[in-house]
């Protein structure tokens, strides 16, 4: 802090972290099988499109079209998407297979 | 090891999941003689798990004697802060307490693949068995629809037992499978991201004023841009975790982006310098089920008891936020009514009853069961909206000298903080006869 009257030190300067960045911070064993299918048909109606904003990794992203693009890579498996999901049969969710997807390390 | 009943193997009880509700099942299990077999769908105990702050261990104290001489810690919790903030305001309650940084110690922080591996391990160490890497797919049923075992992703890999103890966490396929959880419930699960930051442990002592070895805890509100929820900060090691809580179906109504929010808060003046010249070492999220003890699912049925967040067992009462304790104590309770029920050879619903009945004797049904209106105060609007505003305004003003002015009288400078939020005194009334009930 300065003690001559002036202003104080401007706020320090703060990371700002790209997404990928932030996403390659993590270990994903990446299964063959797709644990999450979306069926974008069913999501053409969908008003809401909540699991675009609340994914936590991003992995959903709307189409041209009006539908849902999703990839299953780098999901934490959280839930979010289901659980905020309002177009019943949109989402399939089940678990990678056993010792698939992410692996947190300091969760 | 299992019998063999007409050529085929019967557990005792199958565990699915390896988490601290799992592991202290297993435990319990074990030690009470019966032959257990734990599932992880992980590649490793605690690979899927994530928490926000703090362990609070001591209901290990009698399984566990000392275990504070082999858990996995981080730091132990001698600081423990609740932080009420505004974009550009923070007030905040501080309690040090030093008797917290020596045995039996109260809170610390870890990392959850080392807390959970450890737990395992232990449940291992007294006789359990665990296969990592699997997961349980779907519950198999007698011909009297009695729950007798699993099904796994393993070929083969049907797996028999007189119990299952579903431990298969937030999302638990086996309790929705057996029809005691929704398929989804948005208004009473919460979403938690966290990022953790690289600091080395003499920079983050100096700056969280802490001594070796000791941890700080902050919990927030008021930093989630009015969404229903809070933030946390906590000292690992050589780490500084950062995140935020927030309603699914108000995270999903404000269409932001959970990262945002965390970026927010990492640039709050009261946070940032703090997190100076720190390195992202990992980003993660997880779903934390926040409804209490008034949606709670029934948590036995024939041959299946949940225990854990698969069983709502996180305690979010705003002042008291813990989850790992909460599954832990379950999760004996489970083992230990499961021990019992094989022994007298009832593993009916009924003869499970003593699980709830156990945990009705001690913390954990009791403390649910006083906290049941929590939930309604930890995500009312109007707290996240209206009061953590008001709060830090009538802080701010009480304490800016406005010279030559005289200092107002506090009845006159709350008056017009309130009106000034917009607050209706009813509202205001009737909330904080609600938190004095939750916390008399």
């Amino acid at each position: 802090m300065r003690m001559d009257g002036q202003d104080l030190d401007p706020p320090p300067q703060l990371p700002v972290v790209a997404f990928e960045d932030r996403m390659a911070t993590l270990e994903f064993r990446v299964g063959e099988r797709a644990h999450i299918v979306v069926d974008s048909e069913v999501c053409r109606s969908c008003t809401t499109k909540a699991c675009v904003t609340a994914c936590p990794a991003n992995l959903f992203a709307q189409t041209s079209d009006g539908g849902i693009l999703f990839n299953y890579e780098q999901c934490f498996e959280c839930g979010t998407c289901y659980m905020v999901c309002n177009s019943e049969g949109a989402l399939t969710w089940t678990y990678p297979d056993g010792g698939h997807g992410v692996v947190f390390r300091q969760g | 090891m299992p019998e063999n009943v007409d050529g085929e193997e019967v557990w005792d009880a199958v565990v699915v999941g390896a988490g601290p509700a799992g592991s202290a099942a297993a435990l319990a299990l074990a030690r009470a003689g019966c032959s257990v077999l734990m599932l992880e769908r992980g590649p490793f105990p605690g690979s899927k798990n994530v928490y926000g702050g703090v362990v609070y261990a001591r209901v290990l104290d009698e399984i566990l004697p000392q275990w504070w001489l082999e858990v996995p810690v981080q730091r132990w919790v001698t600081r423990r802060s609740t932080m009420i903030m505004t974009g550009h305001q923070a007030l905040t309650v501080d309690i040090r307490a030093q008797n917290w940084g020596k045995a039996p110690y109260n809170g610390m922080t870890t990392y959850r693949p080392d807390f959970d591996a450890w737990l395992a391990g232990k449940a291992v160490e007294a006789g359990a068995e665990l296969i990592t890497s699997t997961v349980a797919t779907g519950l198999i049923r007698d011909d009297r629809g009695r729950v007798c075992g699993v099904r796994t992703d393993r070929p083969d890999g049907d797996l028999r037992a007189r119990v299952v103890i579903a431990c298969d966490g937030v999302n638990s396929f086996l309790a929705k499978e057996a029809g005691l959880l929704p398929a989804a419930d948005a208004a009473h699960h919460t979403l938690g991201v966290k990022e953790v930051w690289s600091l080395p442990p003499e920079v983050i002592e100096e700056r969280y004023a802490l001594g070796p070895g000791e941890g700080l805890d902050i919990e927030m509100l008021g930093c989630t841009r009015g969404i229903p929820g809070g933030g946390f900060l906590y000292t690992g090691h050589d780490t500084v975790a950062v995140g935020v809580v927030v309603s699914v179906k108000g995270l999903a109504k404000a269409k932001v982006r959970p990262e945002d929010l965390i970026a927010d808060l990492r640039a709050h003046p009261a946070i940032a310098p703090g997190l100076r010249g720190a390195d992202l070492k990992e980003y993660s999220a997880h779903l934390i089920p926040e409804g209490g003890y008034r949606t709670m699912p029934k948590l036995a049925t024939d041959g299946l008891l949940i225990a854990g967040d698969a069983a709502g067992m996180c305690l979010a009462a705003g002042l008291w936020l813990e989850g790992v304790n909460f599954a832990i104590g379950s999760g004996l309770a489970a083992g230990a009514a499961t021990a019992k029920a094989v022994r007298e050879g009832d593993v009916s619903a009924t003869g499970l009853a003593s699980y709830r009945t156990s945990m009705q004797a001690n913390f954990v049904l009791s403390d649910h069961k006083r906290m049941q209106d929590a939930p309604k105060l930890v995500l009312n609007e109007r707290l996240h909206a209206q009061y953590t505003d008001l709060i830090c305004d009538m802080a701010e003003r009480i304490f800016t000298v406005i010279n030559p002015e005289p200092k107002p009288r506090m009845t006159a400078l709350l008056r017009r903080t309130v009106k000034d939020h917009g607050v209706r005194w009813r509202d205001l009334a009737k909330d904080a006869a609600l938190g004095g009930r939750i916390f008399r």
